[in-house]
């Protein structure tokens, strides 16, 4: 198959019809000669791809009571919630519930997170995005997911995540450190002439949102020029979850993207990280699928993005309102590591997610199969049974069994080049900019990953 | 003092090797191994106690002789 006839195939226009019957409604995509059919609505169990999520946010309004009515993509709750946790948790409240998306909860303690973490028998990553469309027991494969391995259950998803965790390994990482230094170096070059006391940037738009997603390109062997559709995937995929799915518009655009990528890789094959997946490794002897080759890569392309943008981003936040930290991190380099691991309990970006997989008990509280059950690590990271002082954030703190990238088994695969990028990042822009403070209002992400989205820092201090 | 390693609650964090890697190493799936049999020597012990202390699965444990 060439590309122009996967452009076109996969580029014909759905046909949406309501099926009289059930009500639901159909969406029939052809491609390559074959046609699927994805039905959204709410008929029988066992008989969905899509199921639509009896919610509408409209009909709710903003959070008043977060232990009733938690919702983690209300605009209030990203810029506050530290204290949306505290509040809960001194409340005596472990877990949290929702009606909202057709049933929620939310764990908030270090305990309760990696309860769940650990139970994969009920509790499934078919899913692991909050959103109004959830896939229902017909969505294949159920135990592999979208983008395995991280919407994979046992026993797939040891399988899936071997072929993924050598390329990840910290000694295939650590080889990167020049090349990240390299990007941040230019990337501060190209701010221009700053005048200190006067020079106001934006630490989140022109510095942070740009590392990961040139790095993650790079490695997937996707063209540096793609980097802005990147970021645009991200941010349907992660924060258009009210939106239908399956009728969002430019919804199918990183399903197509990714097609394309992939039919170039096999005309060209090169050393990357696609290629590696399409030619190299096997699950029984066999090449992977297109449909699970195409999922990881999915996975590699969204999950390394607005999560270390959002780490990088939330701790020039903290330093641009702590110079002292700033300060110490410059006078002795031997605390870096610590502030890292700091910057990442306490700025935690990642809440993941599961879905009930079938009816239980949770600590009293009544599950049933298909509510959303929230994984929010950062929370976990701020239990004062697990840390001490865990509100206050401790430069040097010695003892950090911080949860940033996960608990269990789905511990984040992306780990190594997250805290290489983050470092790096971190450590040329304080050296470049030995004093800077914040400069205006903060805009905070919405939905499971937690980071500033626009960052005004005025500079105070430029090293030659 | 002895240093335990758990392979089984290893989630590959990563963390021990990054603080101590005299004590400990990676294979290439992320997995921890222990490289010291027997008693820490005392100027590898406090790199012990804080690898024990930073690894978020409780894979590590010190066990102090005596």
């Amino acid at each position: 198959m060439s590309i122009d006839e996967s452009t076109e195939s996969t580029a014909a226009e759905p046909i949406v019809r309501i099926d009289p019957e059930t009500g639901n409604k159909v969406i029939t995509l052809e491609r390559n000669g074959e046609s699927f059919d994805f039905v959204i609505g709410s008929s029988p169990e066992g008989t969905d791809i899509w199921q639509r999520v009896p919610y509408d946010a409209d009909d709710y309004g903003p959070v008043e009571n977060f232990d009733t009515d938690f919702d983690h993509a209300d605009p209030a709750y990203n810029p506050n919630a530290p204290e949306v946790w505290k509040e809960l948790r001194e409340s005596g409240c472990p877990v949290a519930h929702s009606d909202r998306y057709g049933g929620m909860w939310a764990p908030i303690t270090h305990d309760t997170v990696n309860e769940v973490a650990y139970d994969t028998e009920n509790f499934t990553s078919r899913s692991v995005i909050v959103a109004v469309g959830r896939p229902g027991d017909l969505s294949l494969p159920a135990p592999i997911g979208g983008a395995p391995p991280i919407t994979s259950d046992p026993p797939f998803h040891g399988v899936a995540r071997r072929l993924l965790l050598p390329p990840f390994a910290p000694k295939k990482i650590e080889p990167w450190e020049e090349e990240v230094q390299k990007l941040c170096r230019a990337l501060l070059d190209d701010m221009g002439e700053i005048v200190p006391g006067e020079t106001v940037i934006d630490a989140a738009v022109q510095y942070a949102q740009n590392i990961p997603v040139n790095v993650i390109g790079r490695m997937l062997g996707f063209p540096q020029e793609d980097e802005e559709l990147f970021r645009k995937f991200v941010h349907d995929a992660l924060e258009r979850i009210a939106e239908e799915p399956g009728t969002r518009v430019g919804g199918d655009d990183l399903g197509h993207y990714i097609t394309k990528q992939i039919e170039e890789h096999r005309t060209n094959p090169r050393d990357d990280l696609t290629s590696y997946l399409l030619d190299e490794v096997e699950i029984d002897g066999n090449k992977l699928d297109d449909e699970v080759a195409a999922g990881m890569i999915i996975l590699l392309l969204i999950a390394g993005i607005d999560t270390t943008w959002s780490a990088i981003g939330s701790s020039l936040w903290h330093l641009a309102q702590n110079p002292d930290d700033h300060q110490r991190m410059l006078d002795d380099p031997e605390v870096i590591p610590f502030a890292i691991e700091e910057f990442l309990r306490a700025y935690a970006p990642v809440t993941m997610a599961r879905m009930v997989a079938k009816d239980n008990d949770f600590h009293g509280c009544p599950m049933k199969k298909d509510d959303w059950v929230l994984l929010p690590f950062p929370a976990a990271n701020r239990d004062p049974k697990k840390f001490e002082d865990p509100d206050s954030f401790i430069v040097d703190r010695e003892e950090n069994r911080h949860a940033a990238f996960g608990l269990g088994i789905h511990r984040c695969l992306g780990s190594n080049l997250a805290r290489l990028e983050l470092r790096v990042a971190i450590e040329e822009f304080i050296r470049r900019f030995p004093r800077f403070e914040l400069a205006g209002d903060v805009r905070w992400s919405v939905g499971q990953i937690r980071g500033p989205r626009e960052l005004p820092v005025r500079i105070l201090d430029v090293a030659n | 003092m002895r240093v335990h390693l758990d392979a089984e609650k290893c989630q590959g964090h990563n963390r021990c090797y990054a603080l101590a890697p005299e004590l400990f190493d990676v294979d290439d799936y992320g997995q921890a191994m222990l490289l010291v049999e027997g008693d820490v020597p005392a100027e590898l012990q406090d790199k012990a106690r804080l690898a024990a202390s930073n690894c978020p699965e409780y894979a590590i444990t010190i066990t102090e002789n005596g």
